[in-house]
C-alpha cells in the first residue's frame, strides 16, 4: 500500500488531511484504550513482573527447551514436505492420466483427504501405529504427524502439480509428441521440470501451512513440539502467557521468513525466465480447484 | 456398525456446525473491517491491518486456542459468559475457541477481500470519486459490492478451511466432532478405521455442499467484465 496512493481516494488535500490526521489521532486512542485494558489486565494479574520474563533471558530455557521443541517442529515440517511432494507428484500426473481408471480414483483420493481435519489424519495415523505396527511410543506421535501431515499436504501439493501441468503452454508437449518422444518421457523430460520451478513459490508456502499444522499435534498427541513447551514452562514457572507470547513470536518469525523466502524465490524465478508458463499461486489453485481446497 | 449407536454423533457434529456458524459470520465482519483498514487513506489503520494479518496468518490456530483458554480465562479471568451453572465451563470454551477462530479466519477473509476490490476496476473509483463520494462512500457503496461478488469462491475455500479447522477446538475441549472421534477409536480397537471412515464421510458431507452452492453462486453473482 505505500507508494502511490490507492484509487479509491485522491491525494489528500488540506481538509483531507485535517480529516486523516483526526481519523489516525481518534483510532490511535482506540488502540491505546485497548493496549491499556491488556495492560492492566495482565498487571493486575502480576502477568507482567520481571519473575515471568527472566526465564526467557536465561540461556538454558532457549537450550533445553525452545530449540529442541522449534527443531522437533522443523524436523516434523521438513519430513512432510520431503514426503508429500513425490506423492503429491505421483498423484497429480495420475489426476492427468487419459485413463479413467487412474484419473478417477486418484481424483477421488486427492479430494476426500482434503476435505478431512488434519487433526483427525493425525488421531487416525496414531491409532493405526498403534494397532498394526510396532513403533515405539516415544516417536509414534512424530510418526503420526508426519503421517497426517503428508496425507493432506500429498493431496494439496497434488492439485498445485496439476496446476503447474496444466499451466503451460501446450505446444510444449505437442512439440515433444512431433519429436517422437513418449507420453512418459514427455513428462519427466520436457513438463515436469518446467512444472516444478513455475510451483516452487506456491511449495515453499506451503511449507507455513506445514510447520503451523504441527502445533496440531502437540494438543492431541502430546508430540513434543516447540507449542507443547508451554506445559513445561508454565508448570516451572507459573508464566503462562509470557510463554505462550514468545513461542508465538517464534513461529511467526519462522513462518514470516519462509514467505520472504517464497517471495524472493518467485521473483527471481520470473527474472530468470527459465518456465515458458507465471507462477503458480497457491490461492489461484485455491480458486480454481474443487471444494475443499485452502490456503489455510 | 452396532456400537455407533452408543454415541452421540449428531450432537458433535451439531457442536461443529455451530462453531463454524458463528464463527463464519464473526470472520466475514472482522476480515471485511481489517481489508476496509488496510485499504484506507489513514496511515495508521494500514499499517495496523497489515500488522495484524501478518503476524495472525503465521501463528498457529492452535497456539491462539489455548492462548484463549489458559490466557484470556485461566489467567485473566475473561470468561466471556454470566452463566455460573454448571455447563458455564463449555460456554465458555465454545466462545473462546470461536474468538480464536474470528481472530484467525478474519485475516484469510481480509486478504481475499482485498485482492476483490482489486479487480473492480479503476475507473469506477475514479467514477465516483467524480460524482463527489468520499472514501467511506466509494468503499461501500460502489466497491464493496461488487468485490464480495467476485471473492465468493476464495471465501468458499475459507469458509471449508474453517469448517475443518473447527476440530482444533478439541484442544480446549469443546465436545465437537474430533473428540468424539478420539473418544470412539479408543474404546472400539479395531473398530478404528470404521470410526475414521465415518467421520471422514461426516465431514465431506459438510464441506461438499458448502463448495459446491457457493461454487455455483461465484458463477451467477460474479460480475462479467
Amino acid at each position: 500500500m505505500s507508494g502511490a496512493p490507492s484509487v479509491l481516494y485522491d491525494a489528500p488535500g488540506p481538509k483531507a488531511k485535517v480529516r486523516n490526521t483526526i481519523y489516525s489521532v481518534v483510532f490511535l486512542a482506540v488502540l491505546a484504550a485497548v493496549a491499556w485494558y491488556v495492560f492492566t489486565a495482565l498487571s493486575d494479574k502480576g502477568q507482567l513482573t520481571a519473575k515471568m520474563w527472566t526465564p526467557f533471558t536465561d540461556g538454558s530455557t532457549w537450550t533445553q527447551y525452545l530449540i529442541p521443541g522449534l527443531g522437533t517442529t522443523l524436523m516434523a515440517a521438513v519430513l512432510a514436505i520431503v514426503i508429500a511432494l513425490p506423492v503429491g507428484a505421483v498423484f497429480g500426473i495420475a489426476r492427468l492420466s487419459e485413463h479413467v481408471w487412474i484419473r478417477v480414483p486418484a481424483g477421488v483420493l486427492v479430494e476426500l483427504f482434503r476435505a478431512i481435519p488434519v487433526l483427525m489424519l493425525m488421531l487416525f495415523s496414531n491409532f493405526f501405529y498403534v494397532w498394526y505396527t510396532d513403533i515405539d511410543s516415544d516417536i509414534r506421535p512424530l510418526f503420526a504427524v508426519v503421517t497426517g501431515l503428508v496425507l493432506y499436504n500429498g493431496s494439496v501439493l497434488a492439485e498445485v502439480f496439476r496446476a503447474g501441468i496444466a499451466s503451460l503452454p501446450k505446444g510444449q508437449s505437442e512439440a515433444s509428441y512431433a519429436l517422437g518422444l513418449r507420453k512418459t518421457q514427455t513428462m519427466l523430460t520436457i513438463l515436469l521440470p518446467q512444472a516444478v520451478t513455475v510451483m516452487l513459490p506456491a511449495i515453499v508456502s506451503q511449507l507455513v501451512v506445514i510447520v503451523k499444522d504441527t502445533a496440531i499435534g502437540s494438543t492431541i498427541l502430546s508430540f513434543a513440539d516447540l507449542l507443547s513447551n508451554y506445559r513445561i514452562l508454565s508448570a516451572n514457572y507459573g508464566n503462562t502467557i509470557p510463554t505462550l507470547i514468545v513461542i508465538g513470536l517464534i513461529y511467526v518469525v519462522v513462518n514470516w521468513v519462509v514467505t520472504r523466502l517464497a517471495a524472493l524465490l518467485e521473483q527471481r524465478m520470473s527474472r530468470r525466465g527459465r518456465s515458458s508458463a507465471p507462477p503458480v499461486n497457491p490461492s489461484a489453485v485455491t480458486v480454481t480447484a474443487l471444494p475443499g481446497a485452502d490456503p489455510l | 456398525m452396532d456400537f455407533l449407536s452408543n454415541y452421540d454423533l449428531l450432537g458433535a457434529f451439531w457442536v461443529t456446525v455451530q462453531l463454524t456458524f458463528w464463527s463464519a459470520i464473526g470472520a466475514l465482519v472482522w476480515g471485511i473491517v481489517l481489508a476496509g483498514m488496510r485499504v484506507s487513506p489513514v496511515w495508521l489503520m494500514r499499517a495496523f491491518a497489515t500488522a495484524y494479518v501478518t503476524v495472525v496468518r503465521n501463528t498457529p490456530l492452535t497456539l491462539l486456542v489455548v492462548a484463549a483458554s489458559l490466557g484470556l480465562y485461566q489467567t485473566l479471568g475473561v470468561s466471556l459468559t454470566t452463566d455460573t451453572t454448571t455447563s458455564a465451563i463449555d460456554i465458555t470454551n465454545f466462545r473462546l475457541s470461536v474468538l480464536a477462530f474470528i481472530l484467525y479466519t478474519g485475516t484469510f477473509v481480509s486478504e481475499a477481500v482485498r485482492s476483490g476490490i482489486n479487480t473492480v476496476p479503476v475507473g469506477q473509483a475514479e467514477a465516483s470519486r467524480a460524482l463527489g463520494l468520499g472514501f467511506m462512500q466509494t468503499l461501500t457503496i460502489v466497491v464493496l459490492p461488487q468485490a464480495l461478488r467476485s471473492v465468493v469462491a476464495p471465501l468458499a475455500s475459507v469458509l471449508i478451511a474453517l469448517t475443518k479447522n473447527t476440530t482444533i477446538a478439541s484442544a480446549i475441549g469443546v465436545a465437537e466432532a474430533a473428540v468424539l472421534m478420539k473418544t470412539m477409536i479408543e474404546n472400539e480397537g479395531q473398530a478404528g478405521s470404521l470410526v475414521f471412515v465415518v467421520f471422514a464421510i461426516g465431514f465431506v458431507i459438510l464441506t461438499l455442499p458448502v463448495g459446491l452452492v457457493l461454487g455455483w453462486l461465484s458463477q451467477k453473482v460474479a460480475v462479467k467484465r
